[in-house]
């Protein structure tokens, strides 16, 4: 093999997409998929429950929590700008402030279910709005929290001065992730609290 | 020549399904030939050969030309293949009940098939009955496809391609049978322990004996009073089973009011016979392991008794 | 000719305690050693599909047979379909991309080699958690016993309401826990492919392997993911009382139908492109002629695999879809005939010209391009709804299926087993015994699979235990039973010869066949870290310009 560069012309550096973004655009590609086919069961029972509550009468418009997650999304991009200039304790405060928010988001989550099953009796099993709301919410749930793990051991990383700057680029990757699941909460929002309602 | 063989058609859907397969055979009969051929050829003709000693052939690494070719003459033939096709569909799919059709409802159990020829007040299961159909003047008869429980799937190969019966999605097929007969068929998709066993009897007659067939089916027996019909009556049989003038309205399983008008009992997969029934009473299992009607426990009087009453149900 | 890098001696002087090389082999994270455990693993699963067929093929070896009763007949077909779909096929085909990707591409390793022992265990867990249903026996209900929903699982059958107990939970536990695995691999190789090639090798210089099992890989993520999220829906029906397919509730039996086939029928494209791939570097070595039109080839496979995202409902033509959107799916069906077949003229044209070596690999490649061919031919015929309303859940159905997974797919497993085997073991296996178990496969196989498509014409449904005399059926079944046993025969001298020539074939050397691509460069079997030094190409068979310097690729492409 060495025989063969000799004879070669010098090619330009030889540079290649980081794996880290690859595998995690792979990875929003494969949840996207399974997203979208709980937004299609969604969309296609919106209407076709035979008995108990109804959207349109029990649910409301989670605009506070709403803004709280989406300028997450905001923050965590400021915090991983920080850290790749080398700005540590700003990286610190805009980490934690984008924790703050998603977990209040995921609190504005927990209130609103205790509120419909308890004081509108709509639960899983209720009927066919039940099943495909608490499913498709609460999918949506399970990965804010397991992105709330994620960033609370970054936190506790950060905490125990580990982070550096050098690992801004698997930061990066790690809001890609976290920019995902807010791209997702537009798209339930839309079709729950918009187009279902 | 068996009975249930798709290229032997006597339904318009059947025969059209047969000319569109025929067409389609010679197409991809065609395609068969000219690329096997081709592949058997270069497997012979490019063989290696001793005298080659090693040397390597030519490296062709593609042809603009060629590629074009085998390109577009597929194309042209999947665009051919495809309007024909969807004529067919159209068609079959589209067609419009007319007024003098035979209308029945076909609910599907594990493991039986329900007849309801709601215009008519006929209910029965497990033998279906419709009138010969001249192509001339058409009679066609139009089956709402239900389901009572799981997916199951109406094929009657000779008749017309089979439609699946889904709970909660009423489904439309249609069959005008040219020819009088016996056809069979059996239930195409997979819905439990003894989907093997739900077979499918179509009785296609003439218009005199369909009508008297219709006739003898609405009357209702003669009250029976016997031994058996109280045990009948006083067992969970009514829960399940209908007998029209009795007690027993049960939807479970099959109407018997006639059920000694029937050829076969358990849905077609055992002769109707004094033998076989008391012994699918005395224990369904024996013909049908895993289906749905239980043994009763009967003593061998109570069978006797049972099987008497129930060869009165004409 | 040599390429010049260091031969290992392989053979270590002192045996480890036979704990220390599982402790390694259960903790590895070397691709190698992953792709070698998954294809074996594979293999294993192999046996057990194939037992539970041949119960089947004894049970219907004559009408109202009593081999088995309609119980256990309805979990054999269960069984054998998932088993040969996720843990045969799709390990096997994972295995070897696991193996191969990175040595054909220059890397040490693929991009995540921890995710990618993890994603193995996850499949081999899957596997075993499905079979551990077997020892759950009938305790009440059957709580339990091994899953007898077919492989498809159609609701509402799988309800609380008719499968009682926990088999049906078998099935979807085991496949969600697999179904990480297969995301996982999947994203490994798109990762490994896009952002471990070495120097000079642009994505237009990689080898059609590469770039058939990066197709393969983004298929796979954008298909199992549906399943997953159907099966979830499932355990909320049956666990949380939901009502996703409850009928009674307002809910569609058929929108599982929709969701499993969004995920079904992407999924043997996930496992025939891979056997493409194999079709794709042993095809041109035995005929020592390049590819016939690299560029075509891979636009013909990325078509596919957008095409194959949109004709699944040609599964559901009988669930009563109305008229446009049947005839949608004829024309999506049909349409990826098109890119299909031109990758088998282009085999042919690789073929043609050439110095044909009829070897083992070559012997059930070739064997593949004429089944495949007819596979495809029944698959355009079963593209004519009209046509499929008769023949669907038939024995045709089954024969069409079988030709394109066993003719197809097994075929060219068969071949990469052979053509790489001294690659991964140093040795050459048996070549006498490796043409009688092809010949013995191959007469089986037609015996069964091309007859089996006979009493689907006349009449036969799939997934009975049974069937009634009468209706000319019992012949064919005969046939078709016997064929299997020749079948397993077969499969009996092909592990022998493995088996065999493992421990006892002559040495390979790092390039037994004259092959191009850089695998053929290193030791056989490789190296741990693959290659001293990272390699630099110019052009898509390296190995062809060290070998041609007169004559190299890069001057023609």
């Amino acid at each position: 093999m060495s025989s063969m560069s000799v004879s070669l012309p010098r090619p330009q550096p030889w540079v290649l997409p980081s794996r880290g973004v690859v595998g995690m655009c792979c990875l929003i590609a494969a949840e996207s998929a399974i997203f979208t086919i709980f937004v299609i069961a969604y969309l296609f029972y919106i209407g076709k429950s035979v008995t108990g509550p109804q959207p349109e009468n029990v649910l409301r418009v989670p605009i506070f929590f709403t803004v709280c997650l989406l300028s997450s999304s905001a923050t965590i991009h400021i915090a991983v700008r920080q850290l790749h200039d080398g700005k540590e304790r700003m990286f610190a405060l805009w980490w934690l402030l984008t924790l703050i928010l998603g977990a209040l988001f995921l609190g504005g989550t927990a209130l609103e279910w205790r509120r419909l099953i308890y004081d509108e009796g709509l639960t899983i099993s209720t009927n066919l709005f039940g099943t495909t709301y608490y499913s498709l919410v609460g999918l949506h749930a399970f990965h804010v929290t397991v992105g709330l793990i994620a960033l609370t051991s970054v936190a506790a990383f950060t905490a125990l001065r580990l982070i550096k700057r050098e690992h801004a680029g698997r930061l990066h990757v790690l809001s890609m992730y976290w920019h995902f699941v807010d791209a997702v909460w537009v798209v339930v929002f839309t079709v729950v609290y918009l187009i279902g309602r | 020549m068996s009975p249930t063989n798709i290229f032997a058609p006597v339904s318009t859907p059947a025969h059209a399904i047969f000319g569109i397969s025929m067409f389609m055979l010679v197409v991809t009969g065609a395609i068969f030939v000219v690329v096997f051929s081709l592949l058997v050829y270069a497997a012979v003709k490019f063989r290696e050969k001793r005298e080659d000693n090693g040397r390597e052939p030519a490296q062709v690494y593609g042809s603009t030309q060629v590629e074009l070719a085998w390109t577009v003459i597929p194309v042209l033939i999947v665009v051919v293949l495809f309007l024909a096709a969807a004529r067919v569909i159209a068609s079959i799919q589209n067609a419009a009940a007319p007024p003098n059709a035979i209308s029945v409802t076909v609910v599907g159990h594990q493991y039986w098939w329900e007849y309801r020829y709601r215009d008519l007040n006929v209910f029965t299961a497990n033998e279906l009955h419709v009138p010969v159909s001249d192509p001339a003047h058409p009679t066609p008869t139009f089956l709402t496809l239900l389901s009572a429980d799981t997916d199951h799937s109406f094929w009657v190969p000779r008749l017309a391609g089979k439609t699946d019966l889904i709970p909660n999605h009423p489904n439309h097929m249609w069959i005008d049978p040219h020819e009088t007969g016996l056809f069979l068929g059996q239930c195409s998709q997979y819905c439990g322990v003894q989907h093997a066993k739900m077979l499918l009897r179509v009785y296609v007659q003439t218009r005199v004996e369909f009508d008297q067939w219709i006739e003898q089916q609405r009357k209702q027996g003669a009250a029976v009073v016997s031994l058996g019909r109280r045990v009948f009556e006083s067992t969970a049989c009514i829960n399940c089973h209908t007998v029209a003038g009795t007690v027993a309205n049960g939807r479970f399983g099959p109407d018997l009011t006639h059920l000694m008008s029937r050829d076969t009992i358990a849905s077609g997969s055992v002769a109707n016979t004094h033998e076989n029934l008391r012994r699918w009473i005395r224990d369904p299992s024996v013909f049908k392991q895993g289906c749905l009607m239980p043994a009763m426990g009967l003593s061998d009087a109570q069978m006797d008794a049972v099987t008497e009453y129930m060869e009165t149900l004409r | 000719m040599s390429t010049g890098l260091i031969a290992w001696d392989t053979a270590t002087p002192a045996r480890a305690p036979l704990v220390e090389t599982l402790h390694e082999w259960v903790t590895t994270v070397d691709h190698k050693r992953l792709g070698i455990m998954y294809v074996l693993y594979g293999l294993v699963l192999l046996m057990a599909g194939g037992v539970e067929a041949t119960i089947m093929r004894i049970q219907l070896i004559r009408p109202l047979n009593h081999f088995v009763s309609p119980q256990v007949f309805n979990r054999m077909f269960t069984m054998h379909g998932t088993t040969m779909i996720f843990f045969v096929a799709m390990p096997m085909v994972f295995g070897f991309a696991t193996y191969l990707v990175p040595l054909m591409i220059g890397a040490r390793d693929m991009a995540f080699p921890r995710l990618n022992a993890f994603s193995f265990w996850m499949t081999a867990f899957g596997g075993l958690l499905l079979y551990s249903s077997f020892i759950g026996g009938d305790g009440l209900y059957g709580a339990g016993n091994a899953p007898d929903v077919g492989w498809f699982a159609y609701a509402p059958l799988t309800s609380r309401t008719f499968s009682v107990g926990h088999s049906t939970d078998f099935w979807t536990l085991s496949l969600l826990v697999s179904s990480v695995g297969s995301i996982g691999t999947a994203v490994n190789i798109i990762a490994t492919v896009i952002c471990m090639r070495c120097p000079g090798m642009t994505l237009g210089k990689m080898p059609l392997f590469a770039w058939l099992n990066i197709v393969m890989a983004g298929v796979a993520i954008l298909a199992v993911s549906p399943l997953s999220a159907a099966q979830l829906m499932l355990m909320v029906d049956r666990y949380l009382g939901g009502h996703f397919f409850d009928t009674q509730a307002g809910g569609s039996a058929v929108m599982w139908m929709h969701f499993f086939w969004v995920f079904g029928h992407p999924e043997v494209y996930v496992l025939v492109i891979p056997a493409f791939a194999f079709a794709s570097e042993i095809i041109p070595v035995f005929s020592r002629k390049a590819i016939f039109g690299y560029p075509v080839m891979v636009a013909a496979t990325i078509g596919i695999g957008f095409i194959s995202m949109s004709v699944w409902a040609h599964h559901m033509f009988t669930v009563g879809m109305p008229s446009n959107g049947n005839t949608f799916f004829v024309l999506s069906t049909m349409a990826i005939a098109v890119p299909t077949g031109i990758k088998i003229f282009n085999w042919l044209g690789t073929m043609w010209g050439g110095k044909i070596q009829f070897k083992t690999p070559m012997l059930f490649c070739v064997a593949f391009l004429f089944q495949f061919l007819i596979a495809g031919l029944t698959g355009v015929m079963l593209a004519v709804a009209p046509f499929n309303w008769q023949v669907s859940a038939s024995y045709f159905v089954i024969a069409h299926f079988h030709y394109v997974i066993v003719g197809g797919i097994l075929f060219n497993i068969f071949g990469a087993f052979y053509y790489w085997f001294p690659k991964v073991t140093g040795r050459m296996y048996d070549e006498r015994l490796g043409q009688l178990h092809f010949w013995l496969f191959v007469i089986g196989f037609h015996v069964t699979f091309t007859l089996m498509h006979i009493p689907g014409i006349l009449g036969m449904p799939r997934r009975i235990y049974t069937y009634e005399p009468g209706r000319g059926w019992d012949a064919w079944n005969l046939l078709v039973s016997i064929g299997a046993f020749i079948q397993a025969l077969g499969i009996l001298v092909f592990v022998g010869n493995l088996a065999w020539s493992y421990f006892r074939g002559k040495l390979a050397g790092s390039d037994p066949w004259d092959a191009w691509t850089l695998e053929w460069s290193i030791s056989s079997p490789p190296p741990d870290y693959n290659f001293a030094t990272i390699p630099e190409v110019r052009s898509r068979r390296p190995l062809w310009d060290l070998k041609h310097p007169e004559d190299p690729d890069w001057k023609y492409e």
